[in-house]
């Protein structure tokens, strides 16, 4: 085979594998994904989707509950509804009140049930200027 | 003072690189002495930077409060290993880091290449500082980023660094990360240079290669160290989790991995100038991208970052990077034409072309990954995000075919390969993999996990193959030269530095893959609540739960517990613990307070070669809790007290109402009350032992987790061995003309044919017509060098000595 038709045959080659990965990216991306809601958004919608809620626990509300933890999580900006969350298994340890936490799981009868492992806290002030550590 | 005198220093740091930039730029048409003049400009901008730093650490040392990155990040307290640390904790602090070492990377390459590269210097010089003034005048000009931002009054007392962040590793693992990313930005700066002046040839590549080794091995070692990190400390027990920040870390270092194998290509065989120019770029502008990430917020990640200042600022310098060097490189495409074409599918030119295709892929599929937030708002109007089965899905695959050609490439020779050789290399490798696999498949449970079988098999391949390379290349020598083989083994090695190093990282990653595919593919990880002298078992493992342990300090209190593990003969104890942090820069507080600050965990690890066995405790203290605020009611109660209250209670007010009254008084009032505190924090946390309350605990049994970290230290031992100058390139740095390296390099390639000859992986019909073409490029060289071919024919055969 002369080399020009070589070369063209390995460029088509490695250019169709490359379209095929990024079809399989965007395809899989846009299904795999969870949509992130803050709490008002999921109390206002219908139960039982899963979400990856992205809230502030409400300082104070956390109470443990044999296994478990039952705390309130409010909108980032605070204010609004606050949302009863349930959770089991352990938590990180940066994990309090007042702090910014991601936990996937779904509304049910009014208490957003967490899945295990999934919760994860925002590591504190790495590069805030203010004091709210 | 030190505010006035660091700030000073920084505007001229700042000015000084600005000034380096013009006298570069003056100088490119050939006045030599503005270009000399600019070199030395950056060496003192190095100096300027270099006190600047000294200044902060010498505050941070003094408890300068008066400097508000120490009042904001330190405080008395604070144990002065971290006291040092707490520099690049602070974003102003890290932002300074980021300049120094870049002004000490600059001055490096620019003393490296003071003979060399008279064309490209100037360029790269006015890149280097360009940038060098981008970060100096954000510190400057940005606002509320400048380090010697300072505080009028002085405060007594700093907030603290946060307990998280007090970790041994963070002495280390932050710098080595910039210092990684920062390192990036001198091949970056050479090939814009080489770009400018069309000096496209491999001259820059060579100038500036081993910066961009030591960048790749620094970023990795950070990244290595991030995972150990959380390994160990968060009490999560995972050492990897697609954060967009670890993944901005990943995104350069794989790129970076792909242009230091694709370079070679360009040095030896001119090709692939296009691409290992996109890699640069690509590469730098991600270093870019992981420092602009971690300041900007605009992704949800369990690294939260406050300040939006310099986010938009190193948005703007990435865009003008990525828009320029596309516009310079399609402008140079012409320019850019491969000199050769590849010979054959089967050379190793063709394994490193899979290789980089299997790495930017890698690359693609996290970067979509990590922006999937910002597409999917961009196209539904909704954040999703993708979780780790979603990574998972792309990266084993990928990871297990990398593996492989970690295993292939060193097989094979460049530019071509007989199938007859090519099988004689193959034979061993693939007969160990099949092994390795079959034996998995039926002596334990692999083959329910067949993405962690494959990658299991393929590893041995790799292992093996480079086995065989070692063993082969050491046997060559010893017949060449003759000694023992140790001796042949440690010859080899010093004398192609290069190679040899390359393949002892490949051996560090392949069993760092295997590590990883173990602890993630056959990990046991339970959740137990155990009651003192309770017991569980986990995968064959007996834990009791022998007693509680409690303990109070003047900053925290901490619950943990002993662990009895029976492992089969084995047993130990496993003492993990967590602490409770009181809030830090509060003078005083209520006991209770100790409960609101942060909380960190002790994880009590086993670790053996074959499994880790790692705990991690919730300790229930809700009873303690209880009695906490009991005693701080009784306190309040107690200094609030009446004339009916006991005398002490009344000594104890009027010191209060004395310290309120003249803050002079209010150090020794607070000592008094922390002493009173800690005296009943003790009691109150003894109860704790009797309480006989259950805890939960985190069980993780581990398979060879701790090969992630033996591989991670391999791999930084070869690109120590790649990076360390052999006597020859001490010479070449010391003087060299462009001309000498490039004889160099031709007769290095002549060795390395040799060697595979005399090691079997170029048959002998291969190296005759490799040998012949090698030569004749030599005195191609030599012929530029105005000389008599014929003497330079004699040299060319003395100068390729045996191996």
């Amino acid at each position: 085979m002369d080399p020009q038709r070589k070369r063209k045959i390995r460029l088509v080659v490695a250019l169709s594998v490359a379209v095929f990965l990024a079809v399989a990216l965007i395809y899989t991306s846009f299904s795999a994904s969870t949509e992130a809601k803050e709490p008002s958004q999921i109390l206002s919608s219908a139960p039982g989707t899963t979400y990856d809620m992205t809230g502030k626990v409400v300082p104070g509300s956390i109470r443990h509950d044999g296994e478990g933890l039952r705390f309130r999580v409010e909108d980032r900006e605070g204010g609004g509804e606050t949302m009863a969350v349930a959770y089991a298994g352990t938590v990180p340890d940066p994990f309090r009140g007042g702090r910014e936490i991601v936990l996937t799981g779904a509304l049910a009868h009014g208490v957003f049930v967490g899945e295990r492992d999934t919760l994860v806290t925002k590591c504190p002030s790495k590069f805030t200027t203010s004091n709210d550590s | 003072m030190t505010a006035s005198f660091g700030s000073a220093a920084l505007a001229l740091a700042f000015a000084a690189l600005v000034g380096a930039v013009a006298l570069a730029l003056r100088g490119r048409n050939g006045d030599e002495r503005r270009v000399v003049a600019a070199r030395r400009v950056v060496y003192g901008a190095c100096a300027l930077l270099t006190l600047c730093v000294v200044l902060i650490e010498i505050s941070f040392a003094r408890d300068d409060f008066s400097l508000n990155i120490v009042q904001q990040h330190s405080s008395i307290e604070t144990p002065s290993f971290y006291k040092l640390a707490a520099m690049w904790s602070s974003q102003e602090g890290s932002l300074l880091l980021w300049a120094w070492v870049l002004s000490i990377a600059s001055s490096l390459a620019l003393y490296t290449t003071r003979n060399r590269l008279r064309e490209v210097v100037p360029y790269a010089t006015a890149v280097m500082a360009g940038v060098g003034a981008f970060f100096t005048g954000l510190m400057l000009f940005a606002g509320g980023v400048n380090p010697f931002a300072s505080l009028d009054p002085a405060p007594a007392d700093g907030i603290g660094l946060n307990p998280l962040l007090q970790h041994p590793s963070m002495m280390i693992h932050p710098p080595m990360l910039y210092s990684g990313y920062v390192a990036f930005t001198i091949p970056f700066a050479f090939a814009i240079g080489a770009l400018v002046t069309r000096r496209l040839d491999a001259a820059w590549i060579r100038a500036t290669r081993r910066f961009a080794l030591i960048a790749w091995a620094l970023l990795g070692f950070g990244l290595l160290l991030g995972a150990r990190w959380s390994y160990t400390e968060l009490g999560w027990g995972g050492y990897w989790a697609w954060d967009p920040v670890e993944n901005a870390a990943l995104m350069p270092w794989l790129i970076g991995t792909a242009f230091l194998h694709s370079i070679m290509v360009q040095e030896k065989r001119g090709m692939l100038k296009v691409w290992n120019a996109c890699l640069i770029v690509a590469t730098f502008s991600l270093a870019l991208l992981g420092t602009f990430l971690v300041r900007s917020g605009v992704l949800q990640s369990i690294h939260a970052f406050g300040d939006n200042t310099v986010g938009p600022y190193i948005l703007g310098l990435i865009a003008v990077v990525v828009l320029g060097s596309t516009a310079l490189i399609v402008s140079r495409l012409d320019d850019l034409r491969s000199e050769k074409r590849i010979d054959s599918l089967v050379s190793r030119e063709s394994v490193f072309l899979v290789n980089n295709f299997l790495l930017v892929a890698l690359c693609a599929a996290i970067f979509w990954g990590t922006f999937f937030p910002l597409i999917s708002e961009l196209f539904t109007g909704e954040k999703s995000s993708l979780a780790a089965p979603w990574f998972d899905r792309y990266t084993t695959p990928l990871a297990i075919l990398l593996v492989l050609f970690t295993g292939i490439g060193p097989l094979l020779a460049w530019r071509r390969v007989s199938w007859a050789s090519a099988r004689r290399v193959f034979r061993a490798p693939t007969i160990a993999a099949v092994a390795v696999g079959v034996a998995l498949a039926l002596l334990t449970d692999a083959a329910s996990k067949p993405w962690a079988l494959a990658l299991f098999v393929f590893a041995a391949f790799a292992l093996v193959g480079i086995g065989q390379e070692f063993w082969r290349g050491a046997a060559a020598r010893r017949s060449l030269r003759g000694g023992s083989l140790p001796a042949a083994l440690v010859g080899l090695v010093s004398a192609n530095r290069r190679r040899y190093g390359g393949y002892v990282v490949h051996v560090g990653v392949a069993v760092l893959l295997i590590g990883i595919a173990a602890s993630s593919s056959f990990q046991t990880n339970r959740d137990v609540e155990l009651r003192p002298g309770e017991s569980a078992t986990i995968d064959g493992r007996t834990v009791t739960y022998v007693r509680p342990t409690a303990a109070a300090d003047p900053d925290k209190i901490t619950f943990g517990a002993v662990l009895a593990v029976r492992d089969g003969g084995k047993r130990y104890v496993l003492r993990p613990s967590q602490r409770f942090y009181r809030p830090t820069g509060v003078p005083i507080g209520t006991i209770g307070s100790n409960f609101e600050g942060e909380q960190t965990s002790e994880v009590g690890l086993w670790a053996g070669f074959g499994s880790d066995f790692w705990t991690a405790v919730r300790p229930d203290v809700t009873a303690v809790k209880r009695r906490v605020r009991a005693a701080d009611r009784g306190f309040r109660a107690c200094v609030s007290g009446g004339p009916g209250a006991p005398p002490q209670c009344r000594a104890l007010a009027a010191m209060m109402r004395a310290a309120a009254a003249n803050p002079a008084l209010m150090p020794a009032a607070s000592q008094q009350i922390g002493a009173l505190q800690l005296a009943t924090a003790t009691r109150i946390a003894r109860t704790y032992l009797g309480d006989d309350a259950s805890a939960t605990f985190r069980v993780i049994v581990n398979p060879l987790v701790t090969w992630i970290w033996i591989g991670g230290l391999i791999a930084l031992v070869g690109a120590l061995i790649a990076i360390w100058p052999t006597r020859r390139t001490r010479r070449g740095l010391a003087a060299d003309t462009e001309l000498e390296a490039l004889k160099e390099a031709k007769y290095r390639e002549i060795r390395d044919a040799e060697l595979d000859h005399a090691a079997g992986k170029l048959s002998d019909e291969d190296f005759a017509l490799l040998d012949a073409e090698l030569r004749r490029e030599a005195v191609e060289i030599l012929d530029r060098d105005n000389g008599s071919a014929n003497g330079h024919r004699e040299e060319a055969d003395r100068s390729a000595e045996p191996v």
